[in-house]
């Protein structure tokens, strides 16, 4: 059945492989995917390693519903100690290499060690081996799948590898399966670098048993139904993410010259009818309905005639907004590139960007990069800059260092104009006029981040009662909330509810589109707890199921202060604060966030987390969790 | 009744292998597209995607070398089946069918193939880009030649 998937322990210095069961009792209290690995992480990790030494070790994870019948069950984690934020480093990706994973036998990967010389993985029906990975080390993303296939001879084999990104240790390297699907965030691609670990392939022959199939089956249709029932759902069929970017750049919610401006006047040719163009059709991860990606072709310069996937509103935001391009084109190109090289989209737009408002301030002359003019909206010079951080070249090398460390070695007064949190820049969302959503990137356990906890639905403004049934459910919350996106007031309740919604889908491995993320309609809770009863036959009412959320997320927020972060590093830049935003429609214009307001916020938010004012869990609630032994 | 045949359109296809999980789980109970009767080939270098299964043939290479008549036209659905009581196992027509759609299932020691669930394909019923379909085999023909006369359609409207 799903529950007898195993655990494998690779030590890669010595080539050693274990594999066991995983006990009932981790599947109870952690269910599987990131809340599993946040138990291994903090169980194998030891404290204060080298994120990039071999220490540090690397979970591959399948969550517990990947390849059964709940719907967009194809998410696979990557959990590590980050080279980003030397905190908690977690991501993870659609595509189609977890259910494999799956069907060959396996659920969780704990890697640690170096290998002497690059090597990758190749797991088949319960077997593991260690192979020689020298002849496709250097080799982009999508050539590295191709040859491992070749070599095997096997075309259905599925690959998560790293790309040059992470072969060079770029701190903000991603892991790939795929064309476009990427554990972005966290540098998780430089950990697998530093292990010498090019790439895993799996290939799977194993059933895995639907505990009650004509249920399941019949389940699913209607899970599927809501699902892509709901407008969000339609519109992301035909457009993808892309069509946020109509919304919020209109509305004046978009990082634009950094973090100067919010909105990107004149930019029709990145808005997502534009993709008509380029796109030939939709692509969809594992039994996904919502097929939210595109499939295009480059049509200008010299990438013409390239085929890729996506891309993502990041990557409007990375290679349009951020660094004040206005070319479709470019986003085309830049989002190739990364996916190919192995960055992370969001944090290589922020970085150029960073360094764009340096050169406009003269902090950065031509000297410092190289005779390259970094003018906000060169698109050759963003798209070199991007082949500059993945082979560390130049000004390149020091950007591949990440936020901080870049601000290190620059000097001066760059810091003034860096926007990161813990280490790890944001999304090219501007969060100055919704509290909310401030808050969210200020606390996500990862760094800024809109994955871990942004209340999304927060921006429709909702009828209270949707509110109602969304936020106070199942634990019977019963403080206050507001449906207007300008307040303050309720939203660190929507921040948790979101955190702990969103832990679980990780650890089920479905896909936050199938959740309340954009849509308060989709599934959450209560249809979690009879997916996981008809596919596993496990018994979880729906409180168990937000009990294990916190607890898994309660051991994330050990981790990064067991790895040295406080409650100062739960915080924003002081241009959230001190610049209120210039453009827009008026209820984003003129924003900014009220410290006092602010600060009042995360004290409601440490409050209803049970974790003391400086932010470290409060031992009743270990005790309640029961994670008091950790 | 009249007759009805799945056809596939490789244009709409996402490749997300719904249909393969929900087929594996139909006829066996378990998640496994190697038990599928339907399988999404990819060519992921250019983004093709093209389910294969069963083509129900008229003539078929897996009837025609079976050695002891276990396999059969069902004409009331239109579909090729296999009767397992007559069937001995040998895979024959594994090897003969020219798309691979009769496969082998070592764990339960017998060849499987599409019966078009049925009559209620359910990788159809869970595909909602309809690139796979279940139509009526007689006016198959026309959305086709309806879309590929809009042109000329179009161009009568504006001059005609």
């Amino acid at each position: 059945m799903a529950l007898n998937r195993k655990i494998a322990y690779i030590d890669l210095t010595t080539g050693d492989v274990e594999t066991t069961p995983i006990p009932l009792e981790w599947r109870k209290k952690y269910l599987g995917g990131r809340g599993l690995d946040a138990y291994l992480l903090y169980k194998h990790v030891p404290k204060g390693c080298d994120p990039l030494g071999p220490d540090n070790v690397a979970l591959i994870s399948a969550g517990l519903l990947v390849g059964t019948l709940a719907s967009a069950s194809a998410r696979t984690h990557v959990m590590a100690k980050s080279p980003l934020t030397s905190l908690l480093g977690s991501a993870n990706m659609g595509g189609f290499f977890a259910p494999e994973m799956r069907w060959a036998g396996f659920d969780h990967l704990v890697i640690k060690g170096r290998a002497e010389k690059p090597v990758y993985l190749y797991i088949h029906d319960g077997e593991i081996e260690i192979r020689d990975a020298t002849n496709v080390w250097g080799a982009g993303v999508y050539d590295t799948q191709d040859i491992i296939r070749k070599e095997l001879g096997d075309e259905e084999t599925q690959t998560l590898c790293i790309g040059p990104g992470g072969e060079n240790l770029v701190r903000y390297a991603t892991v790939m399966t795929g064309r476009k699907n990427a554990a972005g965030r966290t540098g998780m691609g430089a950990v697998l670098g530093s292990k010498n670990l090019k790439a895993i392939a799996c290939r799977g022959t194993m059933d895995i048993e639907i505990k009650h199939p004509e249920k399941a089956l019949e389940y699913n249709k209607e899970i599927i139904d809501q699902v892509i029932s709901t407008k969000v759902s339609q519109i992301m069929q035909r457009w993808g993410t892309n069509f946020i970017y109509g919304v919020t750049n209109t509305t004046g919610l978009v990082r634009t010259r950094n973090f100067q401006y919010n909105q990107l006047p004149n930019s029709e040719d990145i808005e997502c009818e534009n993709l008509d163009n380029y796109s030939f059709g939709m692509d969809g991860c594992f039994g996904c309905q919502v097929h939210c990606r595109h499939r295009y072709i480059i049509k200008e310069g010299p990438y013409a005639g390239t085929y890729a996937q996506g891309p993502e509103y990041t990557s409007q935001g990375a290679f349009g907004t951020e660094v004040g391009c206005r070319s479709m084109n470019t986003i085309l190109v830049g989002n190739h590139l990364v996916n190919d090289y192995g960055l992370d989209t969001l944090e290589v737009g922020s970085m150029i960007a960073w360094v764009m408002e340096l050169y406009e301030k003269g902090i950065l002359t031509d000297e410092d990069t190289g005779g390259l003019k970094l003018d906000w909206g060169d698109d050759e010079a963003v798209l070199e800059m991007v082949k500059k951080i993945a082979f560390r070249e130049g000004l390149g090398d020091i950007l591949a260092e990440g936020p901080r460390g870049a601000a290190k070695r620059i000097g001066k007064d760059c810091e003034k104009y860096l926007i990161h949190v813990k280490g790890m820049s944001n999304l090219h969302s501007d969060e100055r006029p919704t509290p909310a959503l401030a808050l969210n990137i200020a606390v996500s356990s990862r760094g800024s981040d809109h994955l871990r906890g942004r209340p999304a639905i927060d921006l429709y403004n909702l009828p209270m009662e949707v509110l109602d049934r969304v936020y106070r459910n199942p634990d019977g919350y019963d403080g206050p909330l507001t449906n207007n996106y300008s307040e303050y007031e309720g939203k660190p309740r929507m921040v948790l509810w979101q955190e702990l919604n969103y832990m679980a889908v990780d650890c089920l491995g479905v896909c936050k589109y199938h959740t309340i993320f954009l849509s308060p309609n989709h599934p959450t809770f209560g249809e979690f707890e009879k997916l996981i009863y008809l596919n596993t036959g496990m018994e979880i009412s729906t409180l168990d199921l937000w009990n294990i959320a916190d607890r898994c997320y309660t051991i994330e927020r050990l981790f990064n202060i067991r790895e040295g972060m406080t409650r100062k590093d739960d915080w924003l830049h002081d241009r959230y604060f001190d610049e209120p935003t210039k453009l827009g429609l008026p209820v984003a214009r003129g924003k900014s966030i009220d410290r006092k307001k602010f600060t009042a916020m995360l004290d409601e938010y440490y409050q209803l987390h049970q974790w003391n004012e400086d932010g470290v869990p409060k031992p009743e609630l270990l005790e309640r969790l029961e994670i008091r032994s950790l | 009744m009249a007759k009805k045949m799945l056809v596939v359109d490789p244009e709409r296809c996402t490749g997300c292998r719904l249909c393969e999980i929900t087929c594996s789980v139909k006829h066996t109970g378990f998640s496994n597209p190697t038990k599928a009767r339907i399988h999404v080939i990819k060519w992921d270098n250019i983004g093709f995607y093209l389910p294969m299964r069963c083509q129900q043939c008229q003539d078929a290479p897996c009837m025609a070398v079976c050695p002891k008549e276990a396999i059969y036209q069902d004409q009331e659905l239109d579909r090729v089946m296999v009767n397992y009581d007559l069937c001995i196992g040998c895979k024959m027509c594994v090897s003969a069918c020219p798309f691979g759609a009769m496969g082998f299932d070592a764990d339960r020691g017998r060849v499987f193939k599409c019966d078009l669930c049925d009559g209620d394909p359910q990788c159809v019923r869970f595909c909602d880009m309809k690139a796979v379909d279940y139509v009526e085999t007689a006016k198959l023909q026309y959305p086709k030649m309806r879309e590929a006369g809009e042109n000329y359609s179009e161009l009568m409207r504006k001059h005609g």
